[in-house]
């Protein structure tokens, strides 16, 4: 028998979600709100929330000052090639620690998420001193192969769980039938993950967008992404909250309209397997 | 026909290779203020008569100086120029990390460069590092409720009227406080003025044996001074108050006074973001008599990190950003009120900028101050907010932490003080002093 949900009960849960999802959401309203402010409107107190004199003087001032385009483009290189490197490397791991897993399978999974326990700034000076050697200090390729590096177990860890919810069975059947093992990964495994990995790949790129730490300390003028830009606006002397407002909300826009429009895939992605 | 323009191709060709042979690119590493700014979008005046072209990295100041040290540690060779302070100049330049700035033409006329600034922008007379602007501390105050408390500010106050006028001016129902003063924790921060304030008190950071003196009187009066004037005349919340904070409380008409950079000058009297824009006006930082002002002196300065391969077209920009020229040429596209304060004298003897109501008290301050004996009493170190040793860093925000945990009531001023001596002579000794 299904359980019966009252009107009321339905009301209040919408509420509460609604409660919930707003407050969240809060702060990037709120840094919406500030960037179509003047700096004086800004830090007034108390606050202004909808009443003021709207301007797009921020973003003016923000197109004139930086190349935003050039930005945006290290950030859609950076975090896509970071993503699909990553990808490419953690299928073949993923479907290996699933599906043949050996004694230790256990120990480098936990291995490999013991490297994220670790503080960014503790490796800090070995790959800058690493970098400089390579030749890699402020480019796209040396940025990519970092981001891709340090996200590398989270998509390890979600594809392995992510596969470990097909049955082998059906893996099996196809090697009956002859596939060779690209085949069985590329033709059979990877269709039946494929919300898995959409999740995965989306969840990576936001990861990699918003990634601060790696990104501000590699790059100077040529391979610097959005967060620099944003970093760009901060001022220790000088009022600056409405300008680095129009700086962040022009910063996570391509990131917040790609989120909105894979939400689906990302909810089905992260749910899969969740109920049996 | 077809001669002619083959040749006037080719003449042309020539000549864009021989303008362009040598030019460079060059990477600046600079800080988000209105100067750097400006300095920004006139670069096509630099490029236009060298060749060079510049790519800009601009970051927030505690960013900065990470990435810049960092950078220069590890000989990334990331920047040509790094725009550093005051406090980074003689430290480095010690470490024979930069490209000393002694060779530059005559034109350039280093002798204008303002001898406070110079003095602390060389190390054995060597300059290091071209100042492209200064900046020193002052009172800033409104004159409306100077008036109403019945007071008249003279040019050089000392803590006492201070304290009196500020005590008078607040009326803490109205959210009008007598004094805004920082609070937050940060050798940048809290610490900067209140080594002004202590200095203009007779103590000091270091004997001449490099021992922390925070258990002196000296520094346990002008603390105490500090925590009473703010109990009693500052804002709520003052210890989270840094510079941006007191700005914006002031620029909202809820500060009698306020004592910080002279920067600040021109965003107060702005009448676009300033609600008490026509009502402010200046005076040297106080004193207690005894022969030092609580101003500091501060400079952002053009640097050439050693081994970079592009030397001789950083001097050029060097030459360019920091010249008597540069500062006509702002005076000419955005007026004299947004020139580059505080780095050379011909600036204060310019006729057009004497009418700017800030720059005589921005010039005082900054004569007022001398980073080279910047205490009542001898001392070991140069610098005046702060220490121009490595280790100041972190000392300097260790000890904020602690005033600026008293400033929030958590502790005392005699545990603070204690507590800021431990963790000084702890530091100091274990980097060897």
């Amino acid at each position: 028998m299904a359980r019966a949900v009252t009107t009321q009960r339905k009301t209040i849960n919408t509420t509460v979600a609604w409660g919930i999802g707003l407050l969240i959401f809060f702060p990037i309203l709120w840094t919406i709100l500030t960037s179509f402010k003047t700096e004086a409107q800004a830090i007034n107190d108390p606050p202004l929330f909808l009443f003021f004199d709207w301007t797009l003087e921020n973003y003016t001032v923000v197109q004139e000052r930086s190349d935003y385009m050039r930005f945006l483009w290290n950030s859609v290189i950076i975090a896509g090639g970071s993503t699909l490197l990553g990808i490419i490397i953690a299928v073949p791991a993923a479907w290996s620690m699933a599906f043949v897993p050996s004694r230790r399978t256990k120990d480098i999974l936990l291995w490999m998420l013991s490297t994220k326990m670790l503080p960014a700034v503790g490796v800090l000076y070995p790959i800058y001193l690493m970098f400089i050697q390579l030749g890699l200090l402020d480019t796209r390729i040396g940025l990519t192969l970092v981001l891709m590096l340090i996200n590398l177990p989270i998509i390890v860890w979600m594809l392995y769980t992510y596969f470990k919810e097909i049955p082998g069975e059906i893996l099996e059947a196809a090697r009956m039938d002859g596939a060779t093992l690209r085949e069985e990964i590329l033709y059979v495994l990877t269709p039946m993950a494929v919300p898995g990995i959409a999740s995965t790949v989306l969840l990576n790129i936001i990861l990699a967008w918003n990634e601060a730490f790696w990104t501000l300390n590699l790059t100077a003028a040529k391979a610097a992404p959005l967060t620099a830009f944003i970093a760009s606006y901060s001022s220790p002397e000088g009022l600056f909250y409405a300008k680095l407002s129009a700086a962040s909300t022009m910063a996570i826009a391509p990131i917040l309209i790609m989120g909105w429009f894979s939400q689906k895939q990302l909810v089905r992605g992260l749910t899969f397997g969740a109920v049996k | 026909m077809i001669m002619r323009k083959t040749f006037g191709l080719a003449a042309g060709v020539l000549l864009a290779t021989t303008v362009l042979a040598g030019a460079e690119t060059l990477t600046i590493a600079t800080v988000n203020n209105g100067d750097m700014i400006r300095m920004q979008k006139l670069t096509d005046d630099f490029t236009a008569k060298t060749g060079h072209e510049v790519e800009w990295v601009t970051l927030e100041e505690n960013v900065l100086r990470q990435r810049v040290t960092q950078d220069i540690a590890a000989k990334g060779g990331q920047f040509d120029i790094m725009t550093i302070g005051m406090y980074e100049t003689p430290i480095w330049a010690k470490q024979d990390w930069l490209v000393s700035l002694d060779d530059l033409p005559a034109e350039y006329d280093i002798d204008d460069i303002l001898p406070a600034m110079r003095g602390g922008l060389s190390v054995d007379g060597t300059l290091y590092a071209a100042p492209f602007y200064g900046e020193s501390s002052m009172i800033m105050y409104r004159t409306d409720l100077m008036e109403k408390a019945g007071l008249e500010m003279p040019d050089a106050p000392t803590w006492d009227f201070v304290a009196d006028a500020a005590r008078k001016m607040t009326d803490k129902a109205g959210e009008t406080y007598g004094v805004c003063l920082r609070g937050k924790a940060g050798w940048g921060e809290n610490m900067a003025f209140l080594t002004t304030v202590a200095n203009s008190f007779g103590a000091r950071w270091f004997d001449e044996n490099w021992k922390p003196q925070f258990d002196s009187p000296q520094w346990k009066e002008a603390i105490t001074f500090y925590l009473d004037l703010m109990n009693d005349a500052g804002p709520p919340g003052a210890s989270t108050n840094g510079f941006n904070e007191n700005l914006s409380l002031f620029q909202q008409g809820k500060c009698g006074m306020w004592i910080d950079a002279t920067v600040a000058a021109s965003f107060v009297t702005n009448p676009k973001d300033s609600t008490v824009a026509d009502k402010v006006g200046f005076a040297l930082a106080p004193d207690t008599g005894k022969g030092k002002r609580a101003n500091w002196l501060w400079a952002w300065a053009l640097a050439i990190p050693a081994g970079t391969q592009k030397e001789a077209a950083a001097k050029e920009f060097i030459q360019w950003a920091t010249s008597k020229e540069y500062i006509e040429l702002v005076a000419l596209k955005e007026g004299w009120a947004n020139v580059p304060p505080g780095a050379r004298t011909s600036l204060y003897e310019n006729p057009n900028y004497k009418d700017i109501p800030f720059a005589k008290m921005t010039l005082d301050s900054i004569n007022a101050a001398d980073p080279n004996n910047p205490t009542v009493e001898p001392v070991p170190y140069v610098g005046i907010q702060f220490v121009a040793i490595p280790e100041f860093q972190g000392i300097g925000t260790a000890a904020g932490q602690e005033f600026s945990a008293m400033l929030a009531g958590q502790q005392s001023a005699e545990e603070a003080l204690a507590k800021a001596q431990a963790l000084t002579a702890e530091e100091m000794e274990a980097a060897g002093y």
